[in-house]
Protein backbone atom coordinates (compact mmCIF):
# COMPACT_ATOMS: atom_id res chain seq x y z
CA UNK A 1 0.00 0.00 0.00
CA UNK A 2 1.50 3.32 -1.05
CA UNK A 3 1.18 6.51 0.99
CA UNK A 4 -0.88 9.18 -0.75
CA UNK A 5 -0.50 12.96 -0.92
CA UNK A 6 -2.82 15.80 -1.85
CA UNK A 7 -0.70 18.07 -4.03
CA UNK A 8 -3.29 20.65 -5.02
CA UNK A 9 -6.83 21.87 -4.47
CA UNK A 10 -9.32 24.17 -6.16
CA UNK A 11 -12.78 25.36 -5.18
CA UNK A 12 -15.49 27.60 -6.50
CA UNK A 13 -17.34 29.85 -4.11
CA UNK A 14 -20.48 28.06 -2.98
CA UNK A 15 -23.36 30.10 -4.30
CA UNK A 16 -26.49 30.17 -6.39
CA UNK A 17 -24.50 30.22 -9.62
CA UNK A 18 -27.31 31.07 -12.02
CA UNK A 19 -24.95 31.56 -14.96
CA UNK A 20 -22.86 28.42 -14.46
CA UNK A 21 -23.72 24.80 -15.21
CA UNK A 22 -22.60 21.56 -13.58
CA UNK A 23 -19.72 21.23 -16.05
CA UNK A 24 -18.73 24.90 -15.74
CA UNK A 25 -18.40 24.59 -11.98
CA UNK A 26 -16.33 21.42 -12.11
CA UNK A 27 -13.95 22.80 -14.72
CA UNK A 28 -13.50 26.06 -12.79
CA UNK A 29 -12.38 24.13 -9.69
CA UNK A 30 -10.23 21.77 -11.78
CA UNK A 31 -8.41 24.54 -13.64
CA UNK A 32 -7.62 26.24 -10.33
CA UNK A 33 -6.20 22.98 -8.96
CA UNK A 34 -4.19 22.28 -12.13
CA UNK A 35 -2.72 25.80 -12.13
CA UNK A 36 -0.96 25.16 -8.81
CA UNK A 37 1.03 22.11 -9.91
CA UNK A 38 3.16 20.89 -12.75
CA UNK A 39 1.94 17.39 -13.54
CA UNK A 40 2.77 15.40 -16.69
CA UNK A 41 -0.57 13.57 -16.90
CA UNK A 42 -3.78 12.66 -15.13
CA UNK A 43 -4.59 8.95 -14.90
CA UNK A 44 -8.20 9.05 -13.76
CA UNK A 45 -11.03 11.23 -12.47
CA UNK A 46 -13.34 10.44 -9.55
CA UNK A 47 -16.38 12.70 -9.29
CA UNK A 48 -18.74 12.84 -6.33
CA UNK A 49 -22.26 13.91 -7.24
CA UNK A 50 -25.69 13.22 -5.83
CA UNK A 51 -28.48 15.08 -7.63
CA UNK A 52 -27.50 15.62 -11.28
CA UNK A 53 -29.76 12.77 -12.43
CA UNK A 54 -32.76 14.45 -10.80
CA UNK A 55 -32.04 18.14 -11.16
CA UNK A 56 -29.82 18.46 -14.26
CA UNK A 57 -31.33 15.49 -16.15
CA UNK A 58 -27.80 14.23 -16.57
CA UNK A 59 -26.21 10.87 -15.89
CA UNK A 60 -22.82 9.68 -17.15
CA UNK A 61 -21.19 12.47 -15.15
CA UNK A 62 -17.69 10.96 -15.38
CA UNK A 63 -17.73 11.21 -19.16
CA UNK A 64 -19.29 14.67 -19.13
CA UNK A 65 -16.51 15.95 -16.89
CA UNK A 66 -13.63 14.21 -18.71
CA UNK A 67 -14.91 15.63 -21.99
CA UNK A 68 -15.33 19.16 -20.66
CA UNK A 69 -11.91 19.40 -19.02
CA UNK A 70 -10.05 18.08 -22.03
CA UNK A 71 -9.21 14.66 -20.69
CA UNK A 72 -11.05 12.36 -23.09
CA UNK A 73 -9.79 8.77 -23.03
CA UNK A 74 -8.79 8.61 -19.36
CA UNK A 75 -11.01 6.61 -16.96
CA UNK A 76 -13.66 8.69 -15.18
CA UNK A 77 -16.04 7.53 -12.47
CA UNK A 78 -19.03 9.11 -10.79
CA UNK A 79 -19.31 8.11 -7.16
CA UNK A 80 -22.67 8.49 -5.42
CA UNK A 81 -23.24 8.23 -1.69
CA UNK A 82 -25.87 10.96 -1.28
CA UNK A 83 -24.43 13.90 0.73
CA UNK A 84 -21.34 11.75 1.33
CA UNK A 85 -20.52 11.46 -2.37
CA UNK A 86 -17.51 13.77 -2.09
CA UNK A 87 -15.99 11.84 0.80
CA UNK A 88 -16.68 8.58 -1.03
CA UNK A 89 -15.00 9.89 -4.19
CA UNK A 90 -11.94 10.92 -2.17
CA UNK A 91 -11.68 7.49 -0.58
CA UNK A 92 -11.99 5.80 -3.99
CA UNK A 93 -9.27 8.07 -5.36
CA UNK A 94 -7.09 7.28 -2.35
CA UNK A 95 -7.57 3.53 -2.84
CA UNK A 96 -6.76 3.81 -6.54
CA UNK A 97 -3.47 5.64 -5.91
CA UNK A 98 -2.55 3.69 -2.81
CA UNK A 99 -3.04 0.38 -4.61
CA UNK A 100 -0.80 1.43 -7.49
CA UNK A 101 -3.53 1.18 -10.14
CA UNK A 102 -3.21 4.92 -10.87
CA UNK A 103 -0.52 7.48 -10.07
CA UNK A 104 -2.14 10.89 -10.49
CA UNK A 105 -5.87 11.29 -10.02
CA UNK A 106 -8.29 14.17 -9.89
CA UNK A 107 -10.89 13.79 -7.15
CA UNK A 108 -13.74 16.23 -7.25
CA UNK A 109 -17.27 16.83 -6.16
CA UNK A 110 -19.84 18.91 -7.96
CA UNK A 111 -23.46 19.82 -7.36
CA UNK A 112 -25.85 22.09 -9.20
CA UNK A 113 -28.90 22.26 -6.93
CA UNK A 114 -30.33 25.46 -8.37
CA UNK A 115 -31.11 23.76 -11.69
CA UNK A 116 -34.06 22.28 -9.78
CA UNK A 117 -37.03 24.07 -8.26
CA UNK A 118 -37.86 23.96 -4.52
CA UNK A 119 -40.06 20.86 -4.16
CA UNK A 120 -38.02 18.90 -6.67
CA UNK A 121 -34.87 19.68 -4.68
CA UNK A 122 -36.56 18.61 -1.43
CA UNK A 123 -37.54 15.30 -3.03
CA UNK A 124 -34.12 14.76 -4.59
CA UNK A 125 -32.29 15.37 -1.29
CA UNK A 126 -34.80 13.15 0.49
CA UNK A 127 -33.66 10.20 -1.60
CA UNK A 128 -30.69 9.84 0.75
CA UNK A 129 -33.24 8.18 3.03
CA UNK A 130 -35.11 4.91 2.46
CA UNK A 131 -37.55 5.79 -0.31
CA UNK A 132 -39.98 2.89 0.17
CA UNK A 133 -40.21 3.09 3.95
CA UNK A 134 -39.50 6.74 4.81
CA UNK A 135 -39.86 9.08 1.82
CA UNK A 136 -43.05 7.26 0.76
CA UNK A 137 -44.80 8.67 3.84
CA UNK A 138 -43.83 12.25 3.01
CA UNK A 139 -40.86 12.15 5.37
CA UNK A 140 -38.31 14.76 4.29
CA UNK A 141 -34.61 14.83 4.95
CA UNK A 142 -35.01 17.79 7.32
CA UNK A 143 -37.72 15.93 9.24
CA UNK A 144 -35.48 12.89 9.81
CA UNK A 145 -32.96 15.20 11.43
CA UNK A 146 -35.79 16.86 13.34
CA UNK A 147 -36.84 13.49 14.77
CA UNK A 148 -33.31 12.98 16.06
CA UNK A 149 -33.06 16.56 17.35
CA UNK A 150 -36.29 16.35 19.36
CA UNK A 151 -35.13 13.05 20.83
CA UNK A 152 -31.71 14.53 21.72
CA UNK A 153 -33.29 17.50 23.50
CA UNK A 154 -35.71 15.19 25.35
CA UNK A 155 -33.11 12.64 26.46
CA UNK A 156 -30.20 14.94 27.33
CA UNK A 157 -32.20 18.04 28.32
CA UNK A 158 -30.04 20.15 26.02
CA UNK A 159 -31.73 23.53 25.43
CA UNK A 160 -32.92 24.60 21.98
CA UNK A 161 -30.69 27.67 22.22
CA UNK A 162 -27.51 25.57 22.07
CA UNK A 163 -28.30 24.54 18.50
CA UNK A 164 -28.98 28.15 17.54
CA UNK A 165 -25.70 29.19 19.14
CA UNK A 166 -23.80 26.59 17.12
CA UNK A 167 -25.25 28.15 13.95
CA UNK A 168 -24.09 31.56 15.22
CA UNK A 169 -20.53 30.22 15.57
CA UNK A 170 -20.62 28.74 12.08
CA UNK A 171 -21.67 32.07 10.57
CA UNK A 172 -18.94 33.85 12.53
CA UNK A 173 -16.38 31.57 10.87
CA UNK A 174 -18.03 31.59 7.47
CA UNK A 175 -18.15 35.39 7.38
CA UNK A 176 -14.37 35.28 6.94
CA UNK A 177 -14.29 32.58 4.26
CA UNK A 178 -14.29 33.92 0.69
CA UNK A 179 -15.63 30.56 -0.58
CA UNK A 180 -18.65 30.60 1.77
CA UNK A 181 -22.19 30.96 0.50
CA UNK A 182 -23.51 32.82 3.56
CA UNK A 183 -20.71 35.26 4.41
CA UNK A 184 -22.48 37.10 7.20
CA UNK A 185 -22.86 36.88 10.95
CA UNK A 186 -26.14 36.11 12.69
CA UNK A 187 -27.34 36.06 16.29
CA UNK A 188 -29.41 33.58 18.28
CA UNK A 189 -32.63 35.40 17.44
CA UNK A 190 -31.93 35.07 13.72
CA UNK A 191 -32.18 31.30 14.15
CA UNK A 192 -35.05 31.21 16.64
CA UNK A 193 -37.18 33.62 14.64
CA UNK A 194 -36.50 32.00 11.28
CA UNK A 195 -39.11 30.03 9.40
CA UNK A 196 -40.20 26.56 10.60
CA UNK A 197 -39.02 23.87 8.21
CA UNK A 198 -39.73 20.65 10.11
CA UNK A 199 -40.21 21.35 13.83
CA UNK A 200 -38.04 21.66 15.81
CA UNK A 201 -35.77 22.49 12.84
CA UNK A 202 -35.89 26.07 11.65
CA UNK A 203 -34.46 27.56 8.48
CA UNK A 204 -31.22 28.68 10.18
CA UNK A 205 -30.60 25.20 11.57
CA UNK A 206 -30.27 24.03 7.96
CA UNK A 207 -27.43 24.30 5.51
CA UNK A 208 -28.42 26.43 2.50
CA UNK A 209 -29.20 25.23 -1.02
CA UNK A 210 -26.30 26.09 -3.29
CA UNK A 211 -24.05 25.09 -6.14
CA UNK A 212 -20.34 24.42 -6.13
CA UNK A 213 -17.40 22.25 -7.05
CA UNK A 214 -14.22 21.33 -5.24
CA UNK A 215 -11.25 19.40 -6.56
CA UNK A 216 -8.09 17.90 -5.08
CA UNK A 217 -5.24 16.19 -6.92
CA UNK A 218 -3.72 13.03 -5.46
CA UNK A 219 -0.46 11.24 -6.15
CA UNK A 220 1.87 8.84 -4.33
CA UNK A 221 3.49 10.65 -1.39
CA UNK A 222 6.96 9.67 -2.60
CA UNK A 223 6.36 11.53 -5.89
CA UNK A 224 4.64 14.59 -4.42
CA UNK A 225 7.74 16.80 -4.24
CA UNK A 226 8.28 16.34 -7.99
CA UNK A 227 5.05 18.15 -8.73
CA UNK A 228 4.62 20.64 -5.93
CA UNK A 229 6.53 22.16 -3.02
CA UNK A 230 3.45 22.26 -0.81
CA UNK A 231 1.41 19.16 -0.15
CA UNK A 232 -0.24 17.18 2.65
CA UNK A 233 -0.45 13.48 3.40
CA UNK A 234 -3.71 11.55 3.62
CA UNK A 235 -2.70 9.88 6.87
CA UNK A 236 -5.89 7.94 7.54
CA UNK A 237 -9.24 7.11 6.03
CA UNK A 238 -12.21 5.23 7.41
CA UNK A 239 -15.75 4.71 6.28
CA UNK A 240 -18.70 2.73 7.55
CA UNK A 241 -22.41 2.21 6.99
CA UNK A 242 -25.48 2.10 9.23
CA UNK A 243 -29.14 1.25 8.58
CA UNK A 244 -30.56 3.39 5.80
CA UNK A 245 -33.76 4.10 7.77
CA UNK A 246 -33.25 5.74 11.14
CA UNK A 247 -36.00 3.97 13.11
CA UNK A 248 -34.18 0.61 12.85
CA UNK A 249 -31.21 1.85 14.88
CA UNK A 250 -30.83 0.47 18.38
CA UNK A 251 -29.53 3.84 19.55
CA UNK A 252 -31.14 6.76 17.72
CA UNK A 253 -28.66 9.21 19.20
CA UNK A 254 -25.47 7.50 18.10
CA UNK A 255 -23.86 8.15 14.72
CA UNK A 256 -22.45 4.63 14.70
CA UNK A 257 -21.13 4.85 11.14
CA UNK A 258 -19.13 7.97 12.04
CA UNK A 259 -17.84 6.30 15.22
CA UNK A 260 -16.57 3.24 13.33
CA UNK A 261 -15.21 5.29 10.42
CA UNK A 262 -13.36 7.61 12.82
CA UNK A 263 -11.87 4.75 14.81
CA UNK A 264 -10.54 3.17 11.63
CA UNK A 265 -9.12 6.49 10.42
CA UNK A 266 -7.48 7.22 13.81
CA UNK A 267 -5.96 3.73 13.82
CA UNK A 268 -4.58 4.09 10.31
CA UNK A 269 -3.13 7.55 11.03
CA UNK A 270 -1.89 6.37 14.47
CA UNK A 271 -3.49 9.36 16.20
CA UNK A 272 -6.27 9.97 18.72
CA UNK A 273 -8.87 12.75 18.93
CA UNK A 274 -6.54 14.78 21.20
CA UNK A 275 -3.96 14.95 18.38
CA UNK A 276 -6.37 16.63 15.97
CA UNK A 277 -5.79 20.37 15.56
CA UNK A 278 -8.90 21.21 13.56
CA UNK A 279 -11.97 19.46 12.27
CA UNK A 280 -14.48 19.94 9.48
CA UNK A 281 -17.72 18.19 10.40
CA UNK A 282 -20.88 17.49 8.44
CA UNK A 283 -23.33 19.95 10.04
CA UNK A 284 -26.06 19.73 7.39
CA UNK A 285 -28.38 20.52 10.32
CA UNK A 286 -27.26 21.88 13.70
CA UNK A 287 -28.18 18.59 15.42
CA UNK A 288 -25.65 16.82 13.17
CA UNK A 289 -22.90 18.87 14.80
CA UNK A 290 -23.68 17.48 18.26
CA UNK A 291 -23.88 13.86 17.18
CA UNK A 292 -20.86 14.09 14.86
CA UNK A 293 -18.60 15.67 17.48
CA UNK A 294 -19.66 12.97 19.96
CA UNK A 295 -19.06 10.12 17.52
CA UNK A 296 -15.66 11.54 16.53
CA UNK A 297 -14.60 11.56 20.19
CA UNK A 298 -14.52 15.33 20.72
CA UNK A 299 -17.43 15.46 23.16
CA UNK A 300 -19.02 13.14 25.68
CA UNK A 301 -22.50 12.06 24.69
CA UNK A 302 -25.15 14.61 25.52
CA UNK A 303 -22.59 17.25 26.51
CA UNK A 304 -22.27 19.09 23.22
CA UNK A 305 -23.75 22.27 24.73
CA UNK A 306 -21.32 22.32 27.67
CA UNK A 307 -18.31 22.24 25.36
CA UNK A 308 -19.91 24.77 23.03
CA UNK A 309 -20.36 27.23 25.92
CA UNK A 310 -16.83 26.51 27.20
CA UNK A 311 -15.62 27.80 23.84
CA UNK A 312 -14.12 24.45 22.86
CA UNK A 313 -15.26 24.72 19.24
CA UNK A 314 -14.17 28.34 18.69
CA UNK A 315 -11.17 29.10 16.45
CA UNK A 316 -9.01 29.42 19.60
CA UNK A 317 -10.70 26.53 21.44
CA UNK A 318 -9.55 22.99 22.20
CA UNK A 319 -10.87 21.69 18.91
CA UNK A 320 -11.68 24.39 16.32
CA UNK A 321 -14.77 23.24 14.43
CA UNK A 322 -15.50 24.22 10.83
CA UNK A 323 -13.24 27.23 10.40
CA UNK A 324 -14.75 27.35 6.90
CA UNK A 325 -18.19 28.03 8.36
CA UNK A 326 -19.22 24.43 7.84
CA UNK A 327 -22.17 23.26 5.83
CA UNK A 328 -24.24 25.84 7.70
CA UNK A 329 -22.41 28.91 6.41
CA UNK A 330 -19.90 27.82 3.77
CA UNK A 331 -22.75 25.92 2.21
CA UNK A 332 -23.60 22.36 1.26
CA UNK A 333 -23.39 21.59 -2.46
CA UNK A 334 -24.16 18.04 -1.41
CA UNK A 335 -22.01 15.79 -3.59
CA UNK A 336 -19.15 18.30 -3.46
CA UNK A 337 -19.18 18.91 0.31
CA UNK A 338 -16.81 16.08 1.24
CA UNK A 339 -14.19 17.42 -1.16
CA UNK A 340 -14.67 21.00 0.07
CA UNK A 341 -13.95 19.81 3.60
CA UNK A 342 -10.74 18.10 2.55
CA UNK A 343 -9.67 21.06 0.40
CA UNK A 344 -10.28 23.40 3.35
CA UNK A 345 -8.22 21.29 5.75
CA UNK A 346 -5.46 21.12 3.12
CA UNK A 347 -5.57 24.91 2.81
CA UNK A 348 -5.25 25.24 6.61
CA UNK A 349 -2.35 22.79 6.84
CA UNK A 350 -0.53 24.61 4.04
CA UNK A 351 -1.07 27.97 5.76
CA UNK A 352 -3.16 29.38 2.94
CA UNK A 353 -6.45 29.94 4.76
CA UNK A 354 -6.28 33.73 4.95
CA UNK A 355 -8.40 35.36 7.66
CA UNK A 356 -9.42 31.97 9.05
CA UNK A 357 -5.87 30.63 9.28
CA UNK A 358 -5.15 28.59 12.37
CA UNK A 359 -1.59 28.80 13.67
CA UNK A 360 0.61 25.70 13.59
CA UNK A 361 -2.04 23.29 12.39
CA UNK A 362 -0.49 19.89 11.73
CA UNK A 363 -3.31 17.36 11.71
CA UNK A 364 -6.87 17.91 10.54
CA UNK A 365 -9.91 15.68 10.25
CA UNK A 366 -12.85 15.83 7.85
CA UNK A 367 -16.12 13.98 8.47
CA UNK A 368 -18.58 13.71 5.59
CA UNK A 369 -21.73 11.64 5.68
CA UNK A 370 -24.69 10.41 3.69
CA UNK A 371 -28.22 10.64 5.00
CA UNK A 372 -28.51 10.82 8.77
CA UNK A 373 -25.10 9.17 9.14
CA UNK A 374 -26.17 6.08 7.23
CA UNK A 375 -22.76 6.20 5.57
CA UNK A 376 -19.76 8.12 6.94
CA UNK A 377 -16.40 9.05 5.47
CA UNK A 378 -13.65 10.23 7.80
CA UNK A 379 -10.34 11.49 6.45
CA UNK A 380 -7.29 12.55 8.45
CA UNK A 381 -4.73 14.83 6.80
CA UNK A 382 -1.24 15.56 8.06
CA UNK A 383 1.07 18.42 7.16
CA UNK A 384 4.10 16.95 5.45
CA UNK A 385 7.34 17.83 7.17
CA UNK B 1 -45.34 5.31 -8.99
CA UNK B 2 -46.09 2.19 -11.02
CA UNK B 3 -48.83 -0.13 -9.77
CA UNK B 4 -46.53 -3.13 -9.13
CA UNK B 5 -44.12 -0.95 -7.22
CA UNK B 6 -46.91 0.09 -4.86
CA UNK B 7 -48.54 -3.33 -4.80
CA UNK B 8 -45.45 -5.32 -3.76
CA UNK B 9 -45.13 -3.27 -0.56
CA UNK B 10 -48.72 -3.96 0.56
CA UNK B 11 -47.57 -6.60 3.09
CA UNK B 12 -45.54 -3.92 4.88
CA UNK B 13 -47.52 -0.74 4.37
CA UNK B 14 -51.00 -2.18 4.91
CA UNK B 15 -50.73 -5.61 6.51
CA UNK B 16 -47.96 -4.27 8.75
CA UNK B 17 -45.79 -7.34 8.39
CA UNK B 18 -42.31 -7.23 9.86
CA UNK B 19 -39.85 -10.11 10.12
CA UNK B 20 -38.85 -12.12 13.17
CA UNK B 21 -35.44 -13.73 12.94
CA UNK B 22 -35.54 -17.42 13.83
CA UNK B 23 -31.87 -17.36 14.89
CA UNK B 24 -31.81 -14.43 17.33
CA UNK B 25 -35.51 -13.81 17.89
CA UNK B 26 -35.34 -10.09 17.09
CA UNK B 27 -37.85 -8.34 14.89
CA UNK B 28 -36.82 -6.11 12.00
CA UNK B 29 -38.65 -3.60 9.82
CA UNK B 30 -38.33 -2.81 6.92
CA UNK B 31 -37.69 -6.43 5.90
CA UNK B 32 -34.18 -7.38 4.82
CA UNK B 33 -32.58 -10.37 3.13
CA UNK B 34 -30.48 -10.97 6.25
CA UNK B 35 -30.99 -10.03 9.89
CA UNK B 36 -29.32 -6.73 10.89
CA UNK B 37 -28.50 -8.17 14.33
CA UNK B 38 -27.16 -11.68 13.65
CA UNK B 39 -26.96 -12.09 9.87
CA UNK B 40 -29.50 -14.93 9.91
CA UNK B 41 -31.71 -15.41 6.88
CA UNK B 42 -34.47 -17.60 8.25
CA UNK B 43 -37.47 -15.49 9.21
CA UNK B 44 -41.10 -15.77 10.15
CA UNK B 45 -43.70 -13.06 9.68
CA UNK B 46 -44.28 -10.83 12.67
CA UNK B 47 -47.38 -8.64 12.55
CA UNK B 48 -46.73 -5.25 14.08
CA UNK B 49 -49.05 -4.56 17.08
CA UNK B 50 -52.00 -2.20 16.66
CA UNK B 51 -50.76 0.11 19.39
CA UNK B 52 -47.45 1.75 20.10
CA UNK B 53 -45.84 4.84 21.63
CA UNK B 54 -44.65 7.96 19.83
CA UNK B 55 -40.98 8.45 20.69
CA UNK B 56 -40.27 11.44 18.46
CA UNK B 57 -42.12 13.58 15.94
CA UNK B 58 -41.70 16.45 13.52
CA UNK B 59 -44.19 18.80 11.91
CA UNK B 60 -43.36 19.20 8.24
CA UNK B 61 -43.89 22.69 6.78
CA UNK B 62 -41.85 22.29 3.60
CA UNK B 63 -43.07 19.26 1.69
CA UNK B 64 -41.72 17.39 -1.31
CA UNK B 65 -43.72 16.79 -4.51
CA UNK B 66 -46.91 14.91 -3.73
CA UNK B 67 -47.34 16.35 -0.25
CA UNK B 68 -47.45 20.08 -0.94
CA UNK B 69 -51.19 20.33 -0.33
CA UNK B 70 -51.14 18.54 3.01
CA UNK B 71 -48.79 20.79 5.03
CA UNK B 72 -48.44 21.00 7.93
CA UNK B 73 -48.38 17.27 8.50
CA UNK B 74 -46.77 15.18 11.20
CA UNK B 75 -44.28 12.35 10.91
CA UNK B 76 -42.95 10.32 13.79
CA UNK B 77 -41.17 7.26 15.08
CA UNK B 78 -43.44 4.74 16.80
CA UNK B 79 -42.06 2.17 19.24
CA UNK B 80 -43.85 -1.08 20.06
CA UNK B 81 -43.80 -3.35 23.12
CA UNK B 82 -40.92 -5.51 21.96
CA UNK B 83 -38.77 -2.48 21.09
CA UNK B 84 -39.40 -2.54 17.33
CA UNK B 85 -39.61 0.97 15.87
CA UNK B 86 -40.98 2.27 12.61
CA UNK B 87 -41.31 5.65 10.89
CA UNK B 88 -44.73 6.74 9.70
CA UNK B 89 -47.14 9.62 9.43
CA UNK B 90 -49.08 10.65 12.51
CA UNK B 91 -52.59 11.71 11.61
CA UNK B 92 -55.88 12.89 13.13
CA UNK B 93 -54.00 14.97 15.69
CA UNK B 94 -53.98 18.59 16.82
CA UNK B 95 -50.32 19.56 16.48
CA UNK B 96 -50.48 21.32 19.85
CA UNK B 97 -51.37 18.05 21.55
CA UNK B 98 -48.40 16.08 20.24
CA UNK B 99 -46.26 14.68 23.04
CA UNK B 100 -43.33 12.30 23.21
CA UNK B 101 -44.59 9.11 24.83
CA UNK B 102 -48.20 9.45 23.69
CA UNK B 103 -50.01 6.24 22.77
CA UNK B 104 -50.89 5.83 19.11
CA UNK B 105 -52.76 3.24 17.08
CA UNK B 106 -52.88 2.11 13.46
CA UNK B 107 -55.34 3.69 11.07
CA UNK B 108 -55.82 3.18 7.31
CA UNK B 109 -55.34 6.41 5.37
CA UNK B 110 -54.51 7.89 1.99
CA UNK B 111 -50.86 8.94 1.70
CA UNK B 112 -50.77 10.69 -1.66
CA UNK B 113 -51.80 10.29 -5.27
CA UNK B 114 -49.79 10.17 -8.42
CA UNK B 115 -51.18 13.05 -10.47
CA UNK B 116 -54.67 12.90 -12.01
CA UNK B 117 -54.36 9.51 -13.68
CA UNK B 118 -51.90 7.68 -11.42
CA UNK B 119 -52.75 5.43 -8.50
CA UNK B 120 -53.91 6.67 -5.12
CA UNK B 121 -51.48 5.41 -2.51
CA UNK B 122 -52.83 4.17 0.82
CA UNK B 123 -51.00 2.96 3.91
CA UNK B 124 -51.29 2.51 7.62
CA UNK B 125 -50.60 5.69 9.56
CA UNK B 126 -50.84 6.22 13.32
CA UNK B 127 -53.24 8.37 15.33
CA UNK B 128 -53.46 9.19 19.02
CA UNK B 129 -55.62 6.91 21.14
CA UNK B 130 -58.30 9.03 22.75
CA UNK B 131 -59.24 7.84 26.21
CA UNK B 132 -62.93 8.76 25.97
CA UNK B 133 -63.81 6.97 22.75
Amino acid sequence: MRKVAIISYGMTKVDRHWNKSLRDLFSEATLKALSRVDIPKVDAIFVGNMCASDLCDQNNIGTLIADHIGMISIPAYRIEAACGSGGAALHCGFMAVSSGIFDIVIVGGVEKLTDGTGKKVTLSLGKAADFEYEVFYGITFASLNALIMRRYMEVYKVPRDAFADFAVLMHKNGAKNPYAQLQFEIDRETVLKSEDIADPIKLYDCSPIGDGAAVVILCPLEDASKYSDSFVEIAGIGSATDTIDIASREDLLLFKSTLIAANNAYKMAKVSPSDIDLVEIHDAFTINAALSLEALGFSKRGEFDKLLYDGAFEPDGIIPVNLSGGLKSRGHPVGATGVYQVAEITMQLLGEAGKNQLKNAEIGLAQNMAGVASNSFVTILRRYK
Amino acid sequence: MSVPRYWRCIPQRIKMEALKCKSCGKTIYPPRARCIYCGGNDFETYVIPEKGRLISFSIIRHAPIGFEHTTPYVVGIVEFENGLRISSQITDVDINELKIGMEVEQVFRKVTEDGKSGIIQYAIKFRPIFQNI
